[in-house]
């Protein structure tokens, strides 16, 4: 145990020092002083309270799509549509949200409180866990019905997921003055609290954590999450051996990665945006691949990585701002760190491979 | 290479492996190992799992480069680094998991490998040429995964000889066939030896290696114990060496009962198999009622088959590949629903299916959770992780399984002790019925006794236990009864091993 937990901060350090490399050598070759933009990254990312509330406020969609992404890969199942899935939360967040508002009677909501709030934040949250499940199901049904494999499924539903909120926002929920492509801000009661006040970390980092804690608990401890891990490990043998309901626990993995990348969206939009529009999603449900992937698919490990990517994104912020770099600088670390993580992996797993021979 | 060129080699040496020493990390797989194949001569090399065969054949092959030694190709060395170059230097090999692309024929797959245009017409052409040089019938228009698995390997074989290979090496080549074919391919190793080329033959089985090779080879632990001529050494030498002194009386025990069918006397009781017992009047365990099966594609696998096994029964299924055990064994073990007809099974059934990677283990979860995997579809609520970790190391030590624990990764094990798990985990919770699908393949003679002691002892605690295995002997010295599928029907009963070996193919 303390060994690993040792093994896993050196091999955590090991990446922080190649991610630091790698964007040290793509500023050297853009032509810009590595030092100013560093700094500039350092500050906007955990150089301040505001920074390090900055960080937080954008881990806490990456943490819940990547649990998504890590549920599904612990199954087996290359859900390649968080991304899809987020974006139909936050749509069905808009409707619900709207609803809810409407039926407030025009009410600001400030003057909804306690338990009705409560309430009120719970079914939208349901509502975009159901939208994201849905989207997935449609995967779920491709590949069971009809053989298509969920990675490309995915992949085409996020782009019909972008469309369809693209609709949205210029139809059915545009805002009532019907001059930009967004819909209207959720009223203050319908919008997740904040939790410390002066920043905007809002109550979903506490349901990120909590969802984490849970699914490690349920993987790990209960038989419905070992039949999961079972599937996703060898499905022969979890059929055969286990005699396992392969296919309704895989179509239950797919449902319960949608929902949470759902939830994902539904956050995202009552704690951050409050408004739904057409790039709601800088891409979370894509990072989300990488963030589930750097924690090693480990629910727990989501929450780290899921910080780290926040830091990076809200410091590429920082440093575009402060010393014109562009920021798509870090999506190229990003993705070095994803090659790097493979590449690691593959490379232990041979040197296991062949000790175990 | 014509036959009057290949005379002039005979006793030359045409591949010689000279202080080859290889090591996995601080695993020494090979240690100072020669070995020298002759041309016009069939070499056997044997050896318990592990003992370096197969590492030892992967580096004259190219596809290890070991640490220290030599390889020399008809004098000249070699470098060795990769099959390309053994392939160039007229050395193939037909390894136990064949290497066949499944939706391709026969014609694509021999063809695979090469270079520049690929000419169908050409490809079919070379596969007839070569076959019949050969001797090896097969049709070059087939779809491998159409095939039997007999002709499958034949495919194989063409393919390496499509490379005009004169050192073919076969790893285990008929473990996975029937008696007849199986005595086929002896028969045909011997053939192209006999023309001037030279074959690799690693094998467990002593009888096949004495009965067929000019030279033997054993290896143990990395180490050669014993190289010979095959007419100078007798089956007792090989076990002897494969095994050690050490192990001499315990294997002279185990195996000698086995191999003569002789009482062991010991603890566990071991029933003359030489006698059929009458079937006791138990009530049935296990059974079939008019059962038929249809695979998804609509072809029967088995026709209207009824068979019943009793209490404290251990019958034996014999068959040739693809007859339909698989479906049979299948619908025992639950794991499959007839098309018509009724089965009748109790709630717990062990099942040790033939392809344990594939369907027994999760192979990079630890011991314990492979452990957890048996019954886990009808688990609710918690997994007593507790109870589990001490069901594993009970089982580690009760089956003797050599493992660091049981946090220890399934693929850390080696394929015997594998093995033993799964029977382990299988026949923990005392199953009124056990089902097994060729429970030794691969393993050596000790895992293999300890197999066979299991099913016995299942067998003697009152399991009604069915056994399919592809080695016809090990069927009829277990089994106290033997039944014989033929093309998805029960055809004949009985412990004859000629009208047995009829039987299953069909003739009567």
């Amino acid at each position: 145990m303390m060994r690993s937990a040792t093994n896993w901060l050196t091999s955590a350090l090991l990446f922080l020092a190649a991610a630091v490399g790698v964007l040290s050598l793509l500023l050297l070759v853009t032509g810009h002083p590595p030092a100013p933009a560093l700094a500039a990254l350092v500050r906007g990312s955990v150089g301040s309270g505001y920074a390090l509330s900055t960080t937080v406020v954008r881990a806490i969609p990456l943490a819940l799509s990547g649990l998504a992404v890590a549920l599904a890969f612990r199954a087996g199942l290359l859900n390649i549509g968080a991304e899809g899935q987020l974006l139909m939360g936050a749509c069905a967040a808009t409707a619900m949200g709207g609803v809810i508002a409407t039926l407030m009677g025009g009410s600001t909501g400030s003057d909804l409180a306690g338990g009705s709030r409560v309430v009120a934040l719970l079914l939208i949250l349901i509502a975009s866990a159901l939208a994201g499940a849905a989207w997935a199901g449609i995967a779920a049904v491709l590949r069971r019905r009809f053989g298509v494999l969920e990675v490309i499924s995915t992949i085409m539903l996020n782009f019909i997921a972008l469309s369809i909120t693209g609709w949205l926002v210029r139809g059915p929920l545009q805002e009532p003055a019907r001059i930009n492509p967004q819909s209207a801000s959720l009223p203050q009661g319908l919008q997740l609290p904040v939790l410390l006040p002066g920043t905007r970390i809002h109550a979903g980092v506490l349901l990120a954590v909590g969802l984490a804690l849970a699914l490690w608990w349920w993987l790990r401890d209960r038989a419905s999450g070992f039949r999961l891990r079972a599937v996703g490990g060898n499905p022969f043998a979890a059929a055969s051996a286990g005699q396992i309901a392969v296919a309704r626990t895989t179509l239950m993995a797919f449902l319960l990665s949608g929902a949470l990348a759902g939830v994902a969206g539904g956050v995202e939009l009552t704690g951050v945006t409050f408004a739904l529009y057409e790039n709601f999603s800088p891409g979370y449900g894509y990072t989300a691949i990488a963030v589930a992937l750097l924690a090693r698919l480990s629910p727990v490990g989501v929450l780290g990585t899921a910080l780290l990517f926040g830091a990076l994104e809200a410091g590429a912020s920082a440093m575009q701002r402060d010393a014109m770099v562009p920021s798509v600088v870090v999506s190229v670390v990003e993705a070095s760190l994803i090659l790097l993580v493979v590449a690691a992996d593959r490379w232990r797993s041979r040197g296991a491979a062949e000790a175990g021979v | 290479m014509t036959v009057d060129q290949a005379q002039a080699f005979t006793d030359a040496t045409t591949l010689a492996l000279t202080g080859i020493t290889h090591r996995f990390g601080s695993v020494v797989a090979l240690d100072d190992v020669s070995l020298t194949v002759r041309a016009g001569t069939v070499h056997a090399l044997l050896g318990e799992n592990g003992a370096g065969k197969s590492t030892l054949m992967r580096v004259a092959f190219g596809m290890l480069t070991p640490q220290t030694g030599t390889i020399a190709v008809r004098g000249t060395a070699q470098r060795m680094t990769s099959p390309a170059t053994a392939l160039s230097l007229g050395i193939g090999m037909v390894h136990q998991h064949f290497t066949l692309v499944p939706g391709m024929t026969v014609a694509e797959n021999v063809a695979l490998g090469g270079h520049g245009r690929f000419d169908p017409l050409a490809a079919a052409a070379k596969v007839r040429a070569v076959g019949a040089t050969a001797g090896l019938t097969l049709d070059p228009q087939a779809v491998v995964q159409t095939l039997p698995i007999g002709a499958q390997q034949r495919c194989e074989i063409v393919k390496a000889l499509a490379r005009e290979v004169s050192v073919l090496i076969l790893d285990e080549p008929t473990a996975v066939l029937a008696p007849q074919e199986a005595a086929e391919l002896l028969q045909w190793m011997r053939r192209f030896a006999d023309a001037g080329h030279a074959v690799v033959l690693i094998t467990h089985k002593l009888r096949d290696a004495l009965a067929i090779a000019d030279d033997v080879t054993v290896l143990r632990r990395g180490r050669v114990v014993y190289t010979g001529a095959a007419a100078a050494t007798t089956q007792d030498q090989l076990r002897i060496a494969m095994v050690g002194n050490a192990g001499a009386d315990v294997v002279a025990e185990t195996v000698g009962a086995e191999l003569v069918g002789a009482e062991s006397g010991g603890a566990t009781s071991v029933r003359d198999t030489s006698v059929n017992e009458p079937t006791v009047h138990e009530p049935a365990v296990l059974a079939l009622h008019q059962v038929s099966v249809r695979d998804a594609r609509g072809a029967v696998r088995l026709r209207e088959v009824s068979l019943s096994v009793a209490r404290g029964e251990l019958v034996g299924i014999a068959a040739v590949e693809g007859s339909g055990q698989h479906e049979l064994l299948r619908l025992l073990a639950g794991r499959l629903a007839p098309t018509t007809g009724r089965v009748t099974r109790p709630e717990q059934v062990g099942f040790v299916p033939e392809d344990r990677h594939r369907d027994a283990l999760l192979l990079d979860a630890p011991l314990d959770e492979n452990v957890a995997l048996r019954g886990a579809g009808a688990r609710r609520g918690r997994m007593p992780w507790r109870m589990l970790r001490a069901a594993t190391a009970a089982i580690l030590s009760a089956r003797d399984v050599r493992a660091s624990g049981p946090g220890a990764p399934a693929r850390s094990l080696s394929g015997g002790n594998q093995q033993k798990l799964v029977l382990g985990r299988e026949l923990a919770d005392r199953p009124a019925a056990v089902i097994v699908e060729n429970p030794s393949r691969g393993l050596d003679f000790q895992a293999t006794a300890a197999v066979h002691a299991a099913l016995r002892e299942a067998r003697d605690a009152g399991a009604a236990v069915v056994l399919y295995s592809s080695d016809l002997d090990e069927v009829l010295q277990l089994a106290d009864r033997v039944v014989v599928l033929f093309d998805g029907r029960l055809v004949a009963s009985g412990n004859d091993r000629e009208a047995v070996g009829r039987a299953m193919l069909g003739a009567t």
